[in-house]
């Protein structure tokens, strides 16, 4: 079985050469880019926003025991049933029990991130349930058969061609370069689907402790059929997506779509607070709440990274992330992708298997300046890897930080190593780029700095 | 002044001009350079790569010479950063806290030490070329080093400064990452100078000579005749 960090370098080595794909992403978030510069000159100031934020998220995380209680406690005083699952397997087990017990047959889906983290699609198939995804890019990937490549733009790496090529194979629709065209496909596949689903399964953007609410943001109108037309709603969300009060979403909201969409406002929010009441005309008559722990409260454990559960899931360290723009969502091979993902997963799926990604950064801090609640990421990216060290040193690395060790912490030594590699120069050249050559990392693609004839060190001897 | 120079150990090795051309400017403003022979490294490599202990070994002796200098310039913002942002959470709750806090107070990245310390902007330099600035990521990001270098630039005689769009994009370096990742490390960096490139720029400046030792790397293999020098040494052209 390949792991993690083989796959990886196998496919960020081919992605960050596919000169297309970065195209293909650069192109895709160029007017991502304007708006959200534009969005942001619209706060009076979004430093200050961005601080405020990250104050609320601090006192969401820092009482999440309490918030939580709050947040249950309303939710079922209106008769929804909250349900705390500790883990993947856990959340499953309970989606699928309502599922039976309901004796439901169809399920419709809106975007929900933690049930990629759980796999809830493959567990869904596997017990022949009819399950299809009712965002537009979820379903693209959907019927691609393969995970969403960025997680506020599933579908960002395909061009319209592609999709409907797709829509011609899989629905044998007609051939069309009109995106109106291909959301009205897409529309009238998916309009049947919400009058028969059974169920309908959601993700939340924010739980509002409160007033035992979830707000659901979205540009599409999925998530209302979604959540509102099946006879049994269950929305799946992880612990952390906690806010207070409910006054915080007027930060919250356009917060979320300005970072993470370039948008004043997401076009459709709602808040969901319980099933059909007895004095209402529509609405689910059941509506369930899974809360997702999947080692959340791990992270919460870590004083460090804590504030890592501070993400509300913009995808704004995505867009601008250098590494993410030069491999693409799928070679991460994670849930969340991105500068997030990479601090997270080792978290969520365990270090040893995911500290790669924390090593695959060159740190430039581009996400933390970007992040709307200020979670420092980059810094965390250096703590994983410390981490990592400490609870599992790699020998390899350890021989070579000690001679590292010794050659700067000595002189002379330091000199002779010089005057070595002085020598070593002319018989370089011999191997210079090729599989021989132990400076390789390096000589692969950038040729190798020569050591100067007269180091700073040398003159400095000389001047005195 | 007394002003403690490090020289980091690539510059020491392979763009030994950097460190002669701050000595020259400094010297010119009348400060004496003390420079410690001993010091090559701040540890930052072994930092990065998680090996804190190698790092702080290597950083101790750092610390150890230079607390009690006057003032300390560093002709790197990355290593600016390690010294100043790195330095004090690495020797938390060790008996070297107190005095890694004090380097760190005290330490400038040699830009910043010319215009915000010193209030030093014009060194009568001339440079006839077309240029465009690359912002290395930490000098940049964790050390907010935006204006400083391009306030120098901009008295600099018959240079025309060409803005780059993606002047704040990370050209790819990354230290370790850049050996350990290096195809994502070269496509990172073919970026940067393709920007570089679009501004019809026939330099890259930057205050850090580990960008510039990379991108310049990326260039010679591939033949561009796009150059990089670092910004000391534009500013004591003539
Ligand atoms: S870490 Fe910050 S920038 Fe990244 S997705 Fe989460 S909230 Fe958005």
């Amino acid at each position: 079985m390949t792991t993690p960090v083989h796959q990886f370098h196998t496919d960020a080595n081919r992605a960050a050469q596919d000169l297309q794909q970065r195209a293909q992403i650069q192109s895709a978030l160029s007017s991502y880019e304007t708006a959200c510069e534009a969005r942001k000159s619209a706060f009076r100031d979004w430093e200050s926003a961005r601080q405020t934020a990250a104050e609320i998220k601090w006192d969401a995380v820092n009482h999440l025991d309490q918030h939580l209680r709050e947040f249950a406690d309303k939710l079922e005083s209106r008769g929804t049933q909250v349900h705390w699952a500790s883990n993947e397997q856990q959340a499953r087990d309970i989606i699928l029990e309502i599922i039976r017990s309901n004796n439901a047959h169809s399920i419709i889906k809106s975007k929900v991130m933690t049930g990629e983290e759980i796999h809830i699609n493959e567990a869904l198939e596997k017990a022949a349930f009819d399950v299809v995804e009712s965002d537009l890019g979820e379903f693209i990937v959907q019927l691609r058969r393969e995970a969403p490549y960025h997680f506020v733009f599933p579908a960002m790496h395909l061009k319209r061609g592609e999709i409907s090529e797709l829509f011609n194979r899989e629905l044998g629709t007609a051939l069309t370069e009109d995106p109106e065209e291909l959301t009205m496909i897409a529309r009238r596949v998916l309009r049947d689907k919400y009058i028969t689903a059974d169920v309908g399964i959601s993700g939340a953007n924010f739980a509002i402790a409160e007033t035992g609410m979830i707000s659901i943001t979205e540009n599409e109108g999925n998530a209302r059929l979604t959540c509102a037309l099946p006879k049994v709603h269950i929305a799946l969300l992880g612990i952390e997506k906690v806010l207070p009060r409910l006054r915080d979403l007027a930060l919250f909201l356009p917060m979320l779509a300005t970072a993470g969409a370039g948008q004043a406002l997401t076009c459709y929010n709602s808040l969901y607070g319980g099933p059909r009441q007895p004095d209402e005309c529509d609405g689910p008559e059941e509506f369930h709440v899974v809360l997702l722990d999947n080692n959340r409260t791990q992270l919460l454990a870590d004083k460090q990274q804590r504030d890592a559960l501070h993400c509300i899931r913009c995808g704004a360290c995505l867009n601008v992330c250098p590494i993410y723009r030069s491999i693409g969502g799928h070679t991460y091979g994670t849930t969340y992708q991105g500068p997030i993902g990479s601090v997270i997963t080792p978290h969520l799926r365990g270090l040893q298997d995911w500290k790669h990604l924390s090593s695959a950064s060159s740190l430039c801090g581009a996400c933390t300046q970007v992040c709307p609640v200020k979670i420092d990421l980059h810094h965390h990216l250096l703590h994983n890897r410390r981490n990592a060290v400490i609870d599992k040193p790699v020998w390899r690395e350890k021989l070579q930080f000690a001679i590292f060790r010794s050659v700067m912490n000595r002189p002379k030594l330091y000199r002779f190593c010089v005057r070595i590699g002085r020598l070593m120069q002319p018989l370089h050249r011999l191997v210079d780029g090729t599989r021989l050559d132990p400076a390789r990392g390096w000589t692969q693609t950038r040729k190798l700095p020569r050591i100067a004839p007269q180091t700073f060190k040398d003159f400095w001897r000389n001047r005195k | 002044m007394k002003v403690t120079l490090f020289i980091p150990c690539f510059i020491d090795l392979c763009h030994p001009n950097v460190g002669m051309s701050i000595v020259q400017i400094l010297e010119q403003l009348g400060h004496t350079i003390d420079y410690p022979e001993e010091l090559t490294c701040c540890g930052q490599p072994a930092f990065n790569s998680g090996c804190w202990d190698e790092a702080r070994d290597v950083a101790v002796k750092v610390v150890e010479r230079l607390q009690d200098a006057e003032v300390i310039v560093i002709a790197s913002g990355s290593c600016g950063a390690m010294l100043k942002v790195f330095y004090p959470e690495l020797f938390q709750k060790t008996g070297c806290e107190q005095a890694a806090k004090s380097v760190a107070n005290k330490t400038f990245e040699f830009s910043d030490f010319l215009v915000t310390k010193l209030g030093v902007t014009d060194l009568g330099a001339r440079f006839p070329a077309r240029v465009t600035f690359h912002d290395g990521c930490h000098g940049l990001r964790e050390l907010d080093l935006k204006q400083q270098p391009r306030t120098l630039l901009s008295h600099v005689r018959d240079l025309e400064l060409l803005e780059m769009s993606e002047a704040e994009t990370c050209c790819g370096f990354g230290g370790t990452f850049s050996t350990k990742f290096p195809m994502i490390s070269s496509a990172m960096g073919d970026g940067k100078c393709a920007s570089a490139q679009e501004t019809g720029a026939e330099y890259i400046v930057s205050n850090d000579s580990s960008c510039l030792m990379h991108l310049q790397g990326l260039l010679d293999r591939q033949g561009k005749p796009l150059k990089t020098i670092h910004l000391a040494e534009v500013l004591t052209s003539s």
